[in-house]
């Protein structure tokens, strides 16, 4: 089960705050889409607006060919696996992975036999019996994630499903879930503010700003081709560099004006880009690289962060000739 | 002495003077209480020993065990009443009034509860007597011809009693339903729950120690009340606490008043280990 | 459809609510020898008559002592408890906490009943210090219950770090423990105020002479209903809801 969502110019206001702004997005069938911001950027309110539990001030929302304007959650085709999980607590977790198909009327032999599959999907065979509390984060993840898609829902919401539990298991989680969405086809629009974990499952990122999409394209390209300097800077460490008719302080570049976008990894004695030769100002260790913090010779005000190899002499004051692999000159 | 064994002798130190006070002045009480229902009267003077004869003569005594049905029914219809009251008026409290003025409407609502005791049931008698509120507004409506006899009967004390645990309930209910995180309302509609399935399945589940806490508290409260059932019940139907008062001031009978104690003690006991599943009185 | 059977629900929820409220503190003005309609105008009268009354003045200023000093003395035994029971693992904590939560579970008529038999047997005389033990003894669950409940580890980790810090016990429990708490524990005094100040059975059965407030508006029921009766409720009731704002505007400001 699964369907495209189309969100059109959709504004959500509360009172005189703006949460949303015009929002626009087409999401097909079967896609896993992450949409990325920092907090207050109205990610959480998007997918309550999907998940029908606010109803947008502005704009329409599509699931399939349906438009969802007036519809209750619970009678739209998606479900939400909640940020706190809120599983029952007075449920066992076989109860809590029914209670779906118990409000559809399905009968109780059917509706247990349909959670103990959907627990032996997540990892969980087996353990039926047992309560939420007896759980860890990372079981109880699993079991809200059971539960939402044991309705087959044609639209899993994820409202930062993984933020409760430690870098490891996050890590762990979202090959997992990456895993079930190819098994079930299901869509997945998928909330979070970590853009390594948006990376690392997206199909596409929505990259969301102060109410807007910023950017929406394949991981890769938001990351090395960012459309504007917000995306540049949240989806990691990047150097920006002033440019001004063709000239950057180190020397010329191939665009006129703008902001030159260089992350540190891209730079190296081999890239394209000519920087030129820099002076090392302090350097760590950093396990699979070095970071480092350089200046140009030409241009000593001038401070980038650069990644270096482990085994780079790294002394302060060395003298390194370092060039731009890739990189991107955004005019804002 | 280790780090841990001088912890816990501070800490000793620290509970001792609670216990010692909850011990001298509520536990041996209690058991001289037990020990003197078993004594005897005879004229005026009471004399020890071992004899049940009290309690046969609670169990047997058409007025005693009167007494302790009335107490019985009072309480539960006040304490389901209170609950079935009580509940809604939280619930709307606490989902429908908008957050900015929730406290207000939950002061507005417990307000009545700062009023002594004692004069609310006076104030009631003043509503519900020959003369009160009530009747006067019936006959001056023409709804009735003769006034109604409200006062001194249980419905008084009943409803005297139900104003009463309906603030407390309230409080209770409310405190609990505010604590749960709205998430699990979601989710259930989210899977495809009505209101109606939203609150049989999950709210009233997950409320449901606050609830039976405040119930049990209302039981042990008004079973125990003296005041309400004198004033607003008048001497028709005696309650336990009415008969224990008459059995200390009338004849002076500390060993029969102590005995209808213990049995008071008794009933609120067992209605404890029928609700202690859900019971949470540390987290009043 | 529901949100007006809500709105109606309150309406009338708020109605039964007050209705005793109303009609007490409308007939405490009532011009006339009976609190009861129909009303025959407004007057002072009772106010005044109650007001130049010594007995309800002294009972009024002994229920005012009973209720401050034996809260008080509740709160310190409950807090020092409390703070026992929250910092260190002791055998048989849980049958401690239950002990001292038990004497809200027993009516108050039993307890006392308990402590009239005892302060008899042992010739203890009857007056407002008897009153205050018993007041002290419904009190201290409460006063228990409500700091034990807020003792968090936050709480436990600034009480550690004053310690490791050099601070001998009773300065961590008077500079960090207390201050730390001081919401819950303004809010068990409170309590413990209201309810020694509203007790009626302990009072009525362990006080003489001395009698405390609801004692001597007991004795004034015995002659009838009276618009000073009223007059009396009804200042009860307005110095009662001055404090619960003043409270609410103060102490439990900051609470969400």
């Amino acid at each position: 089960m699964t369907a495209a969502v189309s969100i059109s110019n959709v504004s959500q206001r509360y009172g005189q705050a703006t949460a949303l702004t015009q929002v626009s997005l087409e999401i097909e069938a079967g896609e896993f889409v992450v949409l990325l911001g920092p907090s207050g950027c109205g990610k959480t309110t998007l997918l309550n607006l999907i998940g029908g539990f606010t109803e947008p001030t502005e704009g329409h929302i599509l699931i399939g060919t349906r438009d969802m304007a007036g519809v209750a959650p619970k009678d739209r085709p998606t479900t939400t696996v909640f940020q706190d999980y809120a599983l029952f607590p007075h449920m066992t977790l076989r109860d809590n992975v029914a209670f779906g198909l118990r409000m559809r009327g399905m009968d109780r032999a059917k509706r247990s036999a349909k959670a103990e599959a959907m627990l032996a999907l997540v990892g969980l065979e087996g353990r039926g019996d047992r309560r939420p509390h007896e759980l860890s984060g990372g079981q109880r993840q699993r079991v809200a994630l059971a539960r939402a898609l044991a309705v087959e829902p044609d639209v899993l919401l994820l409202d930062e499903p993984l933020g409760a539990l430690d870098l490891k298991l996050r890590r762990q989680m979202q090959g997992e879930l990456k895993a079930i969405q190819r098994r079930v086809g299901t869509t997945f629009v998928h909330v979070t503010h970590d853009q390594e974990e948006a990376m690392a499952i997206a199909d596409r990122i929505v990259v969301m700003n102060a109410g807007r999409i910023e950017h929406v394209a394949p991981p890769r390209e938001v990351y090395l081709q960012p459309k504007t300097l917000f995306t540049a800077s949240f989806m990691g460490e990047i150097n920006r560099i002033p440019v001004q008719g063709g000239n950057a302080p180190f020397g010329p570049v191939p665009a006129p004006d703008g902001t030159l976008c260089i992350r540190p990894e891209a730079l190296s004695p081999h890239g394209s880009l000519r920087i030129g030769l820099c002076r090392i100002d302090d350097a760590a260790f950093f396990g699979t690289h070095i970071r480092a913090h350089v200046s140009p010779l030409t241009a000593p005000d001038l401070r980038l962060v650069v990644h270096l190899p482990q085994s780079q002499p790294v002394e302060p004051g060395r003298v390194l000739d370092l060039g731009a692999e890739t990189y991107v000159v955004l005019t804002e | 002495m280790s780090l841990a064994a001088k912890d816990s002798r501070q800490a000793w130190g620290l509970l001792a003077p609670a216990l010692v006070w909850t011990a001298a002045f509520f536990v041996l009480p209690f058991l001289g209480m037990v020990a003197l229902s078993f004594a005897n009267m005879e004229g005026r003077d009471i004399v020890r020993g071992f004899d049940p004869g009290n309690y046969a003569r609670i169990f047997t005594d058409t007025v005693m065990l009167g007494a302790l049905r009335n107490s019985l029914e009072i309480t539960v219809v006040v304490t389901v009443i209170s609950v079935v009251l009580a509940y809604p008026l939280a619930a709307i409290i606490a989902f429908r009034v908008p957050a900015r003025w929730q406290r207000l409407a939950l002061m507005m609502a417990v307000l009545p509860f700062w009023t002594s005791y004692v004069v609310r049931s006076y104030s009631w008698l003043l509503v519900l007597g020959q003369n009160g509120v009530v009747n006067k507004a019936l006959l001056g409506l023409g709804l009735i011809a003769e006034p109604l006899q409200i006062a001194s009967t249980r419905t008084a004390t009943v409803i005297g009693f139900v104003h009463f645990f309906v603030m407390l309930l309230t409080l209770t209910i409310y405190a609990n339903l505010i604590q749960l995180s709205p998430n699990y309302a979601r989710a259930a509609q989210d899977l495809g729950a009505s209101r109606w399935q939203t609150f049989a399945h999950v709210i009233l589940p997950l409320t449901l120690p606050g609830v039976v806490t405040g119930a049990f508290l209302t039981f042990v409260l008004s079973i125990g009340d003296y005041i309400t059932p004198q004033i607003l019940g008048g001497n028709t139907e005696l309650t336990l606490p009415q008969l224990i008062m008459l059995q200390l001031g009338r004849s002076g009978n500390f060993p029969l008043a102590s005995a209808l104690s213990v049995v008071l003690m008794a009933v609120v006991t067992l209605a404890y280990f029928a609700s202690s599943r859900w019971l949470r009185l540390d987290r009043v | 459809m529901i949100r007006m059977l809500s709105w109606a629900y309150l309406v009338l929820a708020y109605a039964f609510i007050f209705l005793p409220v109303a009609v007490l503190v409308a007939f405490s003005f009532q011009n006339g020898r009976l609190p009861v309609p129909p009303f025959k105008g407004v007057t002072l009268d009772w106010y005044g008559k109650v007001l130049g009354n010594d007995d309800l003045t002294a009972a009024l200023l002994n229920s005012f002592l009973v209720a401050v000093v034996s809260s008080l003395v509740a709160l310190i035994l409950g807090f020092l408890a409390a703070h026992a029971l929250a910092r260190v693992r002791l055998p048989g904590s849980a049958l401690m906490r239950g002990v001292l939560i038990a004497p809200m579970t027993v009516s108050t008529l039993i307890i006392a009943l308990g402590l009239l038999n005892l302060f008899t047997l042992t010739g203890v005389r009857l007056s407002l210090w008897a009153t205050g033990i018993g007041h002290v003894v419904i009190n201290l669950p409460l006063c228990f219950a409500i700091p034990y409940a807020a003792m968090g580890d936050h709480q436990r980790n600034a009480e550690r770090a004053a310690r490791d810090l050099g601070a001998p016990e009773w300065k961590v429990l008077t500079l960090i423990s207390a201050p730390m708490l001081a919401a819950p524990l303004a809010a068990a005094f409170f309590l413990s105020v209201t309810f020694s100040w509203d007790e009626f059975i302990i009072a009525f059965l362990l006080t003489r002479f001395d009698v405390t407030l609801p004692v001597e508006i007991w004795s004034m029921l015995k002659s009838g209903l009276s618009p000073a009766t009223n007059a009396v409720g009804s200042l009860v009731f307005l110095v009662s809801v001055t404090l619960v704002i003043l409270l609410e505007l103060t102490v439990f400001r900051k609470r969400p």
